[in-house]
């Protein structure tokens, strides 16, 4: 199915969690925070979040900076 | 009792505040980061690179050795945009320290005082401890102490411009009014920089370009090191007034060929 992940057209298996994504990126454990149609999604629900088609999705981490 | 700094509910002993921007590589960062003794570091918050692996090595190194992270909204231009990354950023790292940054002008960097007001207000509505990076005007540092903002934190000049303290008498005014720590941050240059905003009774200095834009950062982040520390302890000492005329060090009494009226 297609989704929008941070501005980028991706397709993901029908039925992906927000859990299943993050470990596909590599990101399982680290300190990322994700918005799943402009919501932010809690830690605590991300094996139980589920993506659709279409939706959009912000994947955030910390970087250096000032 | 040792002379610490207290924010919200953290309490430091190092009053010198650091970006982990702008430098070399990883080594240099760290190594950086060792010298200059810092307990808080800034970090920015932007999207994962989908297309490749996400090295963690730099949180790695800042979670092994407890830096307090202090996540910055830079680049928002708006309070939605630096509110969203707020809470972005406290579920990226749980926990409520931000530093709230709402830009007016990509070419000054200064900020924008209405939307950070606006921002500062709906943070600290939401339990976050809000450090707002602002101008150096007494009125807008007083308003976000009203709001409820854990410090505020006046430039000194533009973000990177190393000009030093630009008006320290706005900088001092703020410190006579102001009832939470008040924090020096951007525009820092030089090591005396950092040393005059704390000879004024800054109770801190955040900078990011001072140290990583140096030619030998290491050096210079333990020079800032011993800057805030020197600057704070003469603070502390009650230094000599400013006189117009001299006062002799030495006695008057008993110079070599004095005549005695």
């Amino acid at each position: 199915m297609r989704v929008e992940i941070n501005g980028e057209a991706r397709e993901l298996a029908p039925g992906s969690t927000v859990a299943a994504l993050l470990a596909s990126l590599g990101l399982e454990g680290r300190p990322v925070a994700v918005e799943h149609n402009a919501a932010i999604v809690p830690r605590a629900h991300h094996a139980t979040t589920t993506i659709a088609e279409g939706d959009k999705l912000e994947v955030v981490q910390f970087v250096g900076g000032g | 009792m040792q002379d610490v700094l207290k924010i919200g509910e953290h309490t430091f002993s190092s009053r010198l505040f650091v970006g982990t921007g702008k430098y070399k590589d990883l080594a240099e960062t760290r190594a950086a980061l060792d010298a200059s003794g810092a307990q808080v570091v800034t970090v920015a918050v932007r999207r994962v690179d989908l297309s490749q692996p996400q090295d963690q090595s730099l949180f790695e190194y800042l979670h092994a050795k407890k830096f307090t992270l202090l996540p910055n909204t830079a680049g928002c231009y708006t309070a939605d945009d630096a509110v969203r990354t707020c809470r972005l950023a406290r579920e990226a790292g749980m926990s409520s320290f931000v530093k709230l940054e709402v830009l007016g002008d990509p070419k000054t960097l200064f900020p924008d005082v209405e939307q950070t007001l606006v921002a500062a207000r709906i943070l600290v509505k939401e339990g976050f401890t809000v450090l707002p990076y602002t101008n150096d005007d007494p009125i807008t540092c007083r308003k976000l102490e009203d709001l409820g903002c854990a410090a505020v934190m006046p430039l000194a000049a533009p973000i990177g411009s190393g000009l030093g303290i630009r008006n320290p008498y706005n900088i001092e005014i703020i410190l006579k009014q102001a009832k939470v720590p008040v924090i020096v941050d951007a525009g820092v240059g030089t090591a005396s920089d950092a040393a005059i905003a704390m000879e004024l009774g800054c109770h801190g200095v955040l900078m990011n370009t001072a140290i990583a834009g140096a030619k030998d950062p290491v050096n210079m982040a333990l020079a800032m090191k011993l800057a805030v520390e020197a600057g704070r302890l003469a603070f502390l000492s009650g230094r000599i007034p400013k006189k117009l005329y001299a006062t002799a060090s030495s006695p008057l009494e008993g110079v070599i060929g004095s005549e005695r009226s």
